[in-house]
């Protein structure tokens, strides 16, 4: 049994999930891949954007950022440069990180700073009642579209590995056990590092349960060749069984970090020398 | 016989890439070098090649600060720039160009020929025509020849030895010309020096705001191009890196503002920089810093809007957008910067009251303000320490702790035992989200309160002539104080004094009373009278009479002394 008692809330929170709810699991994953890694709560921190997934650093002690909807990612590569000592995770729904945060996606993937990117991708949107997400299926009645959604579903692990992202992983939360595995890789690796965590919505999602989850995936064999982009691209596309496991990784890209400042002394306690300004200052008469 | 012994408007113009800001930038050093008060502001189009642009540049005896419509000597390098100056044009001014180039019938031509031609071939290349056209400048007002040949050696000498001795000849050339078209034309210039400006320092808008955030201690910049904001990212961009300052290009601003509300929450100071257009994307997040407490630094360059409007020129018409700049209900704190030395100084305010306060703060400015050059005293710089607003936590620690300032501690992640963390939604003491309705009227008074702190923290306003005997008071903001200053020197009436306000939200109590029972008068860029608006909320005057102008341009001193003396009649 893994010891997760310091990041728990204390008995009695008031937590806004259904039961059932596919975020319990992952709230125990990543409890447990932190308690494995030895991660103190007060050195990590995270970002969230807006939904039911959003919450999650709500519910176990941490530092974090719960921001605007769609936003998870932009303070968290933020928060890496200003203080790279802390561990930070971005962990967010499909809608918000795929759909609302899509232009953040993009590029934060291309900045490859050394944060976690945990979706919480149930495929639907819970919190507005029952709407299509980027990632439903095409086809599947809502609200909406009571004929049916009309568009293709976004992808985004063949997106992420054609972005050139340096981690890109898929995992069940069905499956806490392989799942906590897949989320230690995600914090260990050095760069950023997307796991996109399936996940039932029970109250809205009638499609993609549980047991539809458990038909339709499977897990890379050890013999699996992470580093191999274009076999990693053949994986992403195939959507009648999905892979899970560490499907990308690159080890050794540079970190947007390192790349934009010098050391890892937080910022705040950075002091310009007065003189060196007096001097630029003169430089101007 | 043309006598100049107050003061000249001289003005460079042609299109996009023909080197007027290299002749500019050589003539206004080589002016204040020789101990000249000097201001030059620019209008350009929105194109990279091409066009209609003018730069103009004032040398007087009164410090120079504000645009004049008066033209004394036009430098034309084509044609189409006597049509875009038209306007502007009247028998008095003098105009120097290339014949060929600038007329297409040279019979009927109004221009003083200026040969660069003959010139390019004499010195065997074309570029060295700014060099010509710098001495002609200097030639014709008889001035600068020593300095500017000590100018050229110094930005030159890493060109080699025979790139100075072309310039050098060239510059020659220029001034030997301008000398004799001086005599021809008997035109004499006289007016005074002064041996403090030979020190001063040559600023334009951008610059002293970009020296202002590297004294905040600024960290971090994240921002999206857009005209006229972008000038801040540059300087930061080129000389930041020495101070250790993250530059950050975003992908939108929506990313730009929300990184640097990151970097804020970490422990960093950050800052935005961007126009209208570009702030819209951000007020969300503006709304975010309000809920969340979170300080931020953002910086509107103005332009005339809606949309896109006319990208490259002037408008003070986002004071409403800064004013009500997202959802819900918070305080924030507004300034408006009217000198370099303003910028510099409220720069540093703008971090220190956001950091403080944990508000948003804007600064306003627009395109002619950022373009704007003129010179000031190092010494008018002061350089305030530093003071970073953040406290260690303890495990007990709670980021919203109720005080009767509305201030809580800030403690930011990694410094401290204790856990921050910040949250959009209503939230209590700790940061975890309620529906309870009275913990949100308690939190949101909370927030509110910091308004009063903020308002005995504001800045005065500047007050021009005698304010207690004057009945009118004219009253500006932001980029508008030169042209109030110099338009009310120039008006010389004693009962007509002048205000201008560097912070514009919210107003400090003296300005009441400075106002009472007046006449007020308010000169803004915008079509609305926003400013004359926030008066009236924040004062609660009745009657303001407004001087409004908003085509694009700045505000003329010989506009705004005939608005003035208009409305005293």
């Amino acid at each position: 049994m893994i010891d997760t008692h310091r990041y728990d809330m204390p008995n009695g929170t008031d937590i806004a999930w259904c039961p059932a709810c596919g975020n319990y699991p992952i709230l125990t994953i990543v409890k447990q891949a932190f308690a494995e890694l030895g991660i103190s709560p007060d050195r990590a921190v995270m970002c969230s954007g807006i939904g039911q997934a959003a919450k999650m650093p709500q519910y176990l002690r941490i530092n974090y950022f719960n921001g605007l909807h769609g936003r998870a990612l932009p303070p968290a590569v933020a928060i890496k440069v200003a203080n790279p000592e802390l561990t930070v995770i971005a962990e967010s729904g499909d809608g918000d990180t795929y759909g609302e945060g899509g232009n953040h996606f993009l590029h934060t993937i291309r900045r490859n700073p050394d944060i976690t990117n945990i979706v919480h991708d149930n495929m639907i949107y819970g919190l507005t009642k029952g709407q299509a997400s980027p990632t439903s299926s095409k086809g599947m009645k809502n609200p909406i579209q009571p004929n049916g959604v009309v568009v293709e579903p976004f992808n985004p692990i063949a997106l992420a590995i054609a972005n050139g992202a340096t981690f890109v992983a898929r995992a069940n939360a069905g499956d806490i056990k392989e799942s906590k595995e897949i989320v230690k890789s995600a914090i260990l690796h050095k760069g950023y590092a997307l796991v996109d965590i399936l996940q039932p919505c029970v109250i809205f999602n009638k499609i993609n349960t549980y047991q539809w989850f458990k038909e339709h995936t499977y897990y890379l064999d050890e013999n699996y060749r992470s580093h191999d982009r274009m076999e990693a691209l053949r994986i992403a596309f195939d959507l009648d069984r999905l892979a899970l496991g560490i499907i990308y990784q690159q080890a050794g890209a540079p970190t947007y970090e390192t790349l934009v400042r010098e050391g890892n002394d937080p910022l705040h306690t950075r002091h310009f020398e007065v003189e060196k300004l007096r001097k630029l200052i003169t430089s101007f008469r | 016989m043309r006598r100049f012994t107050e003061g000249v408007s001289i003005v460079l113009g042609g299109s996009a890439g023909q080197g007027i800001q290299t002749v500019e930038g050589m003539l206004v050093s080589v002016l204040k070098r020789e101990g000249y008060r000097v201001f030059a502001c620019k209008e350009y189009m929105s194109r990279i090649r091409g066009g209609s642009n003018s730069t103009e540049i004032r040398i007087g005896n009164d410090a120079p600060s504000a645009y004049v419509k008066r033209i004394d000597f036009l430098f034309a390098l084509d044609g189409d720039i006597l049509k875009h100056l038209e306007s502007r044009l009247d028998d008095d001014t003098i105009v120097l160009g290339e014949r060929e180039r600038v007329c297409h019938d040279a019979k009927r031509c109004p221009v003083i020929d200026v040969p660069f031609g003959r010139f390019a071939t004499e010195l065997g290349n074309p570029i060295y025509t700014s060099t010509v056209a710098v001495g002609i400048v200097l030639g014709l007002l008889g001035i600068g020849k020593e300095v500017l040949g000590e100018y050229i050696r110094e930005h030159f000498s890493r060109k080699g030895e025979d790139i100075v001795a072309k310039n050098i000849e060239a510059a020659g050339k220029g001034y030997d010309f301008g000398k004799h078209m001086a005599y021809d034309e008997g035109v004499e210039v006289s007016f005074g020096r002064d041996e403090s400006v030979k020190e001063a320092l040559l600023l334009s808008g951008d610059q002293a705001l970009g020296l202002g955030a590297l004294a905040a201690g600024c960290d971090y910049i994240s921002s999206y191009p857009m005209s006229p904001g972008t000038g801040l990212l540059a300087f930061l961009a080129q000389y930041g890196k020495d101070f250790g300052v993250v530059v950050d290009q975003a992908e939108d601003e929506i990313a730009a503002i929300n990184h640097a509300l990151g970097a804020w929450y970490a422990g960093a100071r950050a800052i935005v920089t961007t126009s209208g257009g570009g702030f819209d994307l951000m007020t969300e997040a503006v709304s975010l810093a309000g809920m969340i407490e979170t300080p931020i630094v953002v910086h509107i360059g103005q332009r005339p809007g809606p949309s896109t409007g006319l990208p490259t020129r002037t408008e003070q018409a986002d004071l409403n957008l800064a004013l009500y700049a997202g959802h819900g209900e918070f305080p924030r704190a507004i300034f408006a910067p009217g000198t370099g030395q303003e910028a510099f100084m409220l720069m540093q305010q703008a971090f220190d009251i956001a950091d403080r306060y944990q508000v948003p703060v804007f600064i306003l400015s627009d395109q002619y303000f950022l373009d704007s050059l003129t010179s000031l005293s190092e010494n008018s710089l002061e350089i305030r320490p530093v003071e970073r607003h953040i406290v260690e936590t303890e495990p007990e620690y709670k980021r919203y702790a109720l005080t009767e300032s509305g201030i809580s501690p800030r403690g930011i992640p990694g410094y401290g035992t204790g856990l921050v963390g910040v949250d959009s939604d209503e939230h209590d003491e700790t940061a975890h989200i309620t529906e309870d309705a009275a913990v949100r009227v308690t939190m949101h008074e909370k927030r509110l309160r910091k308004i009063i702190g903020l308002r005995t923290d504001a800045i005065k306003p500047s007050v021009f002539g005698d304010i207690s005997r004057a009945e009118t008071v004219v009253v500006s903001w932001g980029s508008n104080r030169g042209v109030l200053e110099e338009s009310l020197r120039i008006l010389g009436h004693e009962d007509v004094a002048g205000l201008h306000f560097s912070q514009v939200y919210p107003l400090a109590k003296q300005g009441l009373k400075l106002l009472s029972g007046k006449h007020v008068i308010v000169l803004e860029n915008n079509a609305g009278g926003q400013f004359a608006q926030v008066l009236k909320s924040e004062y609660g005057l009745s009657a303001v009479d407004t001087i409004l102008q908003y085509d694009g341009s700045p505000f003329a001193i010989e506009d705004v002394v005939t608005n003035i003396k208009d409305m005293l009649i």
